[in-house]
């Protein structure tokens, strides 16, 4: 009758030492549309692609501005990005307050991952359903971490996390060796073609895709259509030419690709290919 | 704040804190402090009374502290209410030395942080008594800021509290420069210090000197000046003075 004994809720361990709640909130993020990121020594850019629920109705917002010096890009829930996105407003707003002075982003992210923890150890909460990859800029740099459900957190040069993004990590981990010097514009360029990589058979124009940037002497900002739609003309990569780029990613990017976000609820019924434990 | 042990809590329209006691006036005190920015960073100094109400009861009050890596403070006014914020800094910098991943808070954010909490207590109708200096090196940046009782701050290249900004700012107005050397920078906080001695009658002739640099703090041993009271001035003070005996 039950197929999971261990799934009911979020503290209950499974004999082999794993939370399954937890797992299918990490499976929430992979469903929810890609975002990516990647830095130089001196900017921060992410990026997502914007998928609308239904055809009738627009997309969800998934980059949002938390100070000058931090941004974030979510996949997930959406309505679980926005609370910790306030969240984090509020924490950054109440250091200038306090110090004057910009919230160091590996500290705001501790403390990200700090409450997203506490929710995989108490039995009246849930997990948080979204993946967070949060861009800042501070005394030591650009800096762009990821953040899990699960409460772990790690720092990345590039990373990608959302349906098909498997597409975007093997784009960027053939060349985030050149990012560290990359100028801006090419960091955006990359930007581009790594979200080009997690479409699935869609024309890549800058209605179905939102990029920001922060770096130094630029506060973080949503680059508005129109430069993105120049940039990827001048670039010329609108897509499609090299379809098979996609194929990669077939293990991951799955049946999903084409619901974004808000189905976690079939996190469920995922069978044994639930998401290991070390991301 | 000691709540007195009342009767019965008499709630009144100010609520439970009323009967609370708050600072009313300072206890023991201690005088001016002057400081400048030089070439290297900031030169502060404090001589060492503690006044009782207008006896001098105390002799070696260190009034200059470091606060972490990068900051000096200096304080006058009342000595517990400095003991007690040297006491909210001492946990600040430990908590942010405990993140331990290479950011530290910089002279600015010290002395914003201390901004609040004046402004803070004054709110509260319970101020902190002090007249508070913040200077220190971070980044090749130097920082020289002022708190009062109040809250109210301000930078600049030369500050100094109570009898200080009237005796000691126009000598600073008149001969401080952006590339003193240390030892003109010594020798100009020795002019203040020996006028406000003079003049000052909470003053003594016990004082340091500290120093803040990129290589941190250095708090000079206790010293006098040398001082000369026979000038004419001194002779007969209140000879022109009208109406004074």
């Amino acid at each position: 009758m039950f197929r999971n004994q261990y799934d009911t809720d979020v503290t209950t361990w499974s004999p082999a030492g794993r939370l399954f709640q937890v797992e299918y909130a990490m499976e929430a993020v992979k469903q929810g549309s890609a975002a990516i990121g990647l830095r130089s020594k001196t900017h921060v850019v992410l990026g997502c692609v914007n998928k609308a629920n239904s055809e009738l109705s627009s997309h969800q917002k998934k980059i949002f501005k938390v100070d000058d010096h931090i941004g974030v890009a979510i996949a997930g829930l959406t309505a679980d990005g926005r609370v910790l996105s306030r969240y984090m407003r509020n924490e950054c707003i109440n250091y200038s307050f306090t110090y004057e002075s910009p919230l160091p982003v590996g500290r705001l992210v501790v403390q990200l991952a700090d409450k997203a923890q506490v929710c995989t150890q108490r039995s009246w909460k849930r997990p948080y359903g979204v993946g967070l990859l949060v861009a800042g800029l501070d005394e030591s740099g650009a800096h762009l971490y990821y953040n899990c459900p699960s409460g772990n957190y790690f720092e990345y040069q590039a990373f990608a996390i959302g349906s098909r993004s498997q597409a975007a990590k093997t784009y960027l981990e053939r060349r985030f060796e050149n990012f560290k010097d990359s100028s801006r514009d090419d960091l955006v360029k990359d930007a581009l073609m790594a979200i080009r990589e997690t479409l699935q058979g869609e024309t890549f124009k800058s209605s179905i895709c939102t990029v920001a940037v922060v770096g130094v002497g630029e506060p973080f900002h949503i680059l508005d259509q129109n430069t993105v739609q120049q940039m990827i003309d001048a670039f010329d990569i609108v897509g499609e030419q090299e379809d098979p780029a996609a194929e990669p990613d077939a293990a991951a990017g799955q049946e999903a690709a084409a619901e974004p976000s808000a189905a976690a609820d079939q996190g469920g019924s995922t069978d044994e290919g639930v998401a290991p434990m070390d991301i | 704040m000691n709540c007195m042990d009342s009767k019965q809590p008499e709630t009144g329209l100010l609520g439970p804190e009323s009967d609370s006691q708050r600072t009313l006036y300072p206890y023991v005190t201690g005088t001016s402090v002057v400081a400048l920015k030089y070439k290297d960073g900031i030169l502060m100094a404090a001589d060492m009374g503690g006044s009782y109400g207008s006896t001098l009861r105390y002799k070696s009050v260190e009034r200059m502290k470091p606060i972490g890596k990068h900051s000096l403070l200096g304080a006058s006014g009342e000595i517990s209410d400095f003991q007690e914020i040297l006491r909210y800094l001492d946990e600040l910098i430990l908590y942010d030395n405990m993140w331990d991943d290479g950011n530290s808070l910089g002279p600015k954010e010290v002395h914003n942080y201390l901004t609040r909490v004046m402004y803070n207590r004054r709110n509260k109708f319970n101020p902190l008594w002090n007249s508070l200096v913040l200077g220190g090196v971070k980044n090749g940046q130097t920082y020289l800021g002022m708190v009062s009782m109040i809250g109210v701050n301000f930078e600049d290249n030369h500050v100094a509290t109570g009898f200080g900004n009237h005796l000691a700012r126009p000598i600073l107005r008149q001969e401080w420069h952006e590339n003193l050397s240390f030892e003109e920078g010594v020798k100009l906080l020795e002019k203040c210090m020996r006028v406000l001695l003079y003049r000052d009658r909470s003053a003594v002739n016990k004082l340091q000197i500290a120093k803040i640099t990129e290589e941190g703090v250095t708090i000079s041993q206790p010293y006098s000046l040398k001082t000369h009271w026979e000038f004419s001035a001194f002779q007969n003070p209140t000879q022109g003075a009208v109406g004074s005996w």
